[in-house]
């Protein structure tokens, strides 16, 4: 049963992963790679995974519907009403990817990959947070300094009188602009 | 389901971001390319850690920084476009090659 809704989940995920970069509006893709998001998220609560798998689907949910505002800002097609596609080398793209999928699955077949050490924690909720808190809290420090960082780039960047628009003046042909 | 399963699902979900990340032309597109790379991450992770070392927690914590990656990646990524959108009305990589080699 379990093997069963894990192969269902992970075809449902690559397709529509791949419905992505084939429907023809922004908007669509957006919610095509929520629904991928969302099946791995599935796919993380059969491992026992509670926490982390709820965590992706309600980030992703939130991070999409931010996402899709951004599409619909940026899209050149915003019903869907005319074919869309918009690549440019697809058969070099097509011939690197299939090259890095042989690659990818050959490795994760034909390693002899270690046997199990330990058995999950009654509570991996709880081994999570004894491990963030404890041992590794130093990538919970540095996880903390880079959205600060973030989210200070971000606005500088997305202001309006940012460092690459100056009203009057093109930054360039200033020359780094007097700095 | 094994091991062996979640890493054939990562690999394919990391392909499929691959092709989209180096064939798409909207800045937008690129980046949810990027997305789907870091989904299968997060598979891979996940099933790493309940298939070879459940007894520690640090396949959780990949997933963990993987998870957050995404989010900041994302936000990075979309003020890098309205910057330059606003400077120079270009939403196509291929306007953008300020950096080719």
């Amino acid at each position: 049963m379990q093997a069963f809704a894990f192969w269902v989940l992970a075809a449902a995920a690559a397709g529509s992963g791949a419905a992505v970069f084939v429907v023809d509006s922004m908007a669509r893709a957006t919610f095509s790679l929520l629904g991928s998001f969302l099946c791995v998220g599935a796919e993380l609560l059969l491992i026992d995974l509670h926490y982390l798998g709820v965590l992706v689907m309600l980030m992703m949910i939130m991070e999409m519907l931010v996402m899709a505002v951004f599409m619909i800002m940026y899209m050149m097609n915003p019903a869907g009403l005319m074919p869309m596609s918009m690549v440019h080398n697809r058969r070099g793209a097509l011939a690197i990817s299939g090259t890095a999928f042989a690659a990818l699955a050959a490795g994760a077949v034909l390693v002899p990959w270690p046997e199990r050490r330990g058995a999950p924690p009654a509570d991996p909720t709880r081994a999570l947070g004894e491990a963030v808190m404890g041992p590794k809290m130093l990538v919970m420090m540095v996880i903390g300094i880079a959205i600060l960082a973030t989210m200070i780039a971000t606005v500088v960047l997305a202001t309006h009188r940012g460092r690459y628009d100056r009203p009057g003046s093109d930054a360039r042909a200033e020359g780094g602009g007097g700095g | 389901m094994n091991l062996q399963a979640f890493l054939l699902l990562a690999a394919a979900l990391f392909s499929i971001g691959l092709f989209g990340a180096l064939s798409q032309q909207s800045v937008v597109m690129l980046m949810m390319g990027l997305e789907l790379m870091v989904n299968g991450l997060l598979a891979a992770g996940g099933g790493f850690w309940f298939y070879v070392s459940p007894g520690a927690a640090d396949g959780q914590v990949l997933v963990l920084v993987a998870v957050t990656v995404m989010a900041l990646e994302m936000a990075m990524g979309f003020a890098v476009v309205t910057a330059l959108f606003r400077a120079r009305d270009v939403d196509l990589t291929d306007d953008a090659g300020d950096l080719r080699g």
